[in-house]
């Protein structure tokens, strides 16, 4: 941005102002395409699209595609690819519904509900996907297979494993703890919602204060202070309108009145009781977090990026890339069979078809929020505002009642459109 | 005779049969500058490769200060304070200068979290000895101008206390500004005591900053000899037609 034209006065302020801010002009950018969809979808719908009821279930229909997006921004800078996740979900979720309902009740004799049978379950679970994804990133981190034969392949036989492994039933009803982590059926309610939404404002706050404290502890130039303000204003105000937003969402009362039948009380007049924030959007959350600490401030996220900007250069460093293959695919093999655990509590069964097609919404969910497929470009927070964006996409055409194969014809043209933007915008600004 | 740095001797790596590197010796002491010359494929960059790590001989022996040592790959060749700018440079080009500085050996805070900011305090720094014209420090170096990413290279290379360096056509990329920038560097770090290897195909480069040249042609070893000794149609003799030079001691 060195080169700014500065003959457009106008312009070279409000570049200037956003410069202050230090904002990332592309992150913006995607959050104004999404404002406008979410808008314009609200206007088609006659307001149904912006209620506190809709933006609950587009979050908790975003995770299980956001969790494994956050892996795929990985994959992809180190310019692999993962065609597998969708068949490796679906053998996780295979197998950890056949530890809840067989092995563990009938096999160890646990019987159903036992308290440590949802634990064991997500244990075991994520030991395979993590196993799985490690044997992916050896055969194309050591064998040199490359990573979109390795998982075209992958694709084809965890399909079929997890169809094997359960004679291709249904499974189900699943373990009532683990079903928690589906979205609607485990929410935190009113006031731990809100004491998180405080507590996730006091992080913030405190990090923009330490990050500023340290650049001036070495002398660099920071924000002026108005900036620092106007920053943690945006912060806050989106954290909290969020959490409120989700309050919002009373639980029916219908529902509220079985619940208390069933418990032989009678519901007081006038109750409501809030969803709150559901736990599956705060374990996204928590991924989300752990995964940008990874990307930016270990020397683990620090070698993915290298390795993907010049995988020779990296290795000249001294940087062990074949083994960094081997992580980065393990960790995409934790993270399917997380988003396993968030699917199929969602269903609360498992389906044979479960993340049948994911792969290709994991993949356009990183490439729309910014992952560049040639390597060493890609954030977390692209990766799940670009779920976003498609889950919203996919939802409200379904809700303004366009035909199914008509959603599926637009998703597939924004995603190209959206790499075609970003490239002009690069070019524009002349990163490479 | 003092002990020399490095000592490659009967060095052999071969590539799917054709001998890159047949049977080559060659030595450098501390405070000089080896020039290595030679045609294109004459061998000397995957010499050097071998030193930095970055290839494993088939065999011969690599001694350091008069030790023996086994460098199978880059990591064991920084521990030995080999250090390496390649003519390619070898920059991670979407990271900014200080995380190409410290790739590989980066600063970390007590949580063991990576200190961006510390790393750029350093690299302004030394960039400000290197280079004191030099201010992207907050852009991705596929930003920066050719001798500005050498720089970058440069300092890497110098900033972990090198004792042996190794410059792989330090200068191609440069104008001349920049290439009397290098040799003012090249002549300090001799001061230094530190021993640098410096390949080239320019005659003129090596005359003027060497010490001794190492020729090199289809993979061996042509002959070494003191740069006072020998005028630029001896070093071309023994590049193009891999004659040793009448009259002159020859190390073999």
């Amino acid at each position: 941005m060195s080169h700014t034209d500065t003959s457009d006065l106008a312009n070279s302020k409000k570049r200037s102002f956003i410069h202050t801010l230090e904002l990332d002009l592309r992150l913006l950018g995607m959050i104004g395409a999404f404002v406008i969809l979410c808008i314009g979808f609200d206007l088609a719908t006659g307001g149904r699209f912006l209620t506190p009821r809709n933006i609950f279930n587009l979050t908790i229909q975003t995770v299980s595609v956001a969790i494994m997006a956050t892996g795929m921004v990985f994959v992809i800078v180190t310019r692999h690819i993962d065609l597998s996740v969708g068949a490796l979900l679906a053998t996780c979720s295979a197998v950890m519904a056949m530890t809840q309902t067989q092995f563990l009740p009938h096999v160890l004799g646990l019987g159903f509900d036992h308290w440590a049978t949802p634990w064991v379950t997500i244990a075991l679970g994520i030991s395979v996907g993590t196993l799985i994804g490690a044997f992916h990133g050896y055969l194309v981190g050591y064998l040199a297979i490359p990573a979109f034969i390795v998982t075209l392949g992958g694709l084809l036989v965890w399909r079929n494993v997890g169809w094997y492994l359960t004679s291709g039933k249904t499974i189900g009803p699943l373990d009532e703890t683990f079903q928690k982590f589906g979205g609607i059926n485990g929410t935190l309610g009113a006031t731990a919602s809100w004491v998180v939404g405080l507590l996730a404002v006091a992080a913030a706050l405190y990090g923009l204060y330490a990050s500023r404290n340290n650049k001036k502890r070495h002398g660099f130039t920071v924000k002026p202070m108005w900036a620092e303000g106007v920053l943690a204003g945006i912060i806050s105000v989106a954290i909290l309108g969020f959490v409120g937003i989700l309050n919002a969402y009373h639980v029916p009362e219908r529902k509220l009145q079985r619940l208390f039948e069933a418990r032989g009380e009678v519901m007081p007049e006038g109750f409501t009781q809030s969803y709150g924030i559901p736990i599956s959007v705060l374990l996204l959350i928590g991924i989300a977090v752990a995964m940008t600490i990874l990307a930016r401030r270990t020397r683990l996220g620090r070698y993915i990026f290298a390795t993907g900007g010049n995988p020779d250069a990296a290795e000249l460093s001294g940087i062990n890339t074949r083994l960094l293959t081997v992580k980065i695919f393990a960790m995409m093999g934790a993270l399917c069979a997380i988003s396993a655990v968030v699917a199929s509590a969602r269903l609360t069964n498992h389906s044979n078809d479960i993340g049948t097609l994911d792969e290709l919404r994991v993949i356009a969910a990183a490439v729309i929020g910014g992952t560049a497929l040639a390597g060493g470009v890609g954030t977390i927070h692209g990766a799940i505002l670009g779920a976003l964006i498609m889950q919203s996409l996919q939802s409200g055409m379904a809700m303004v009642g366009v035909d199914a194969p008509l959603q599926n014809i637009v998703v597939g043209a924004v995603l190209v459109l959206a790499v075609l933007i970003d490239i002009i915008y690069r070019k524009r600004t002349g990163e490479a | 005779m003092t002990t020399p740095l490095v000592e490659m001797k009967n060095i052999r790596i071969s590539f799917g049969g054709v001998h890159a590197v047949d049977d080559v010796s060659v030595d450098l002491h501390p405070g000089e500058v080896v020039g290595l010359l030679g045609h294109n494929g004459a061998g000397k960059s995957t010499l050097i490769k071998i030193l930095s790590g970055a290839y494993g001989m088939d065999s011969g022996e690599i001694w350091i200060n008069g030790e023996k040592a086994e460098i199978e790959n880059p990591r064991d060749a920084r521990a030995l304070n080999i250090e390496t700018i390649y003519q390619t440079l070898a920059l991670a080009d979407n990271l900014d200068a200080a995380s190409n500085l410290f790739l590989g050996r980066e600063l970390v805070t007590p949580f063991g979290l990576v200190d961006d900011d510390a790393m750029e305090a350093e690299c302004r720094k030394i960039m400000g000895k290197l280079n004191p014209n030099f201010a992207k420090f907050n852009e991705p170096v596929s930003a920066l101008s050719g001798g500005q990413r050498q720089s970058v290279a440069i300092a890497r290379a110098v900033y972990f206390d090198a004792r042996i360096l190794i410059m792989d056509e330090p200068t191609a990329a440069l104008g001349p500004h920049e290439t009397q920038m290098v040799s003012e560097l090249i002549q300090q770090l001799k001061a230094q005591g530190i021993g640098i290897f410096l390949i080239s195909h320019d005659i003129h480069d090596v005359l003027e900053l060497c010490d001794r040249a190492s020729v090199m042609k289809n993979g061996k070893l042509v002959g070494t000899v003191d740069v006072k000794d020998v005028t630029d149609d001896d070093l071309l003799g023994m590049i193009i037609l891999g004659k040793k030079p009448e009259g002159v001691n020859v190390q073999d």
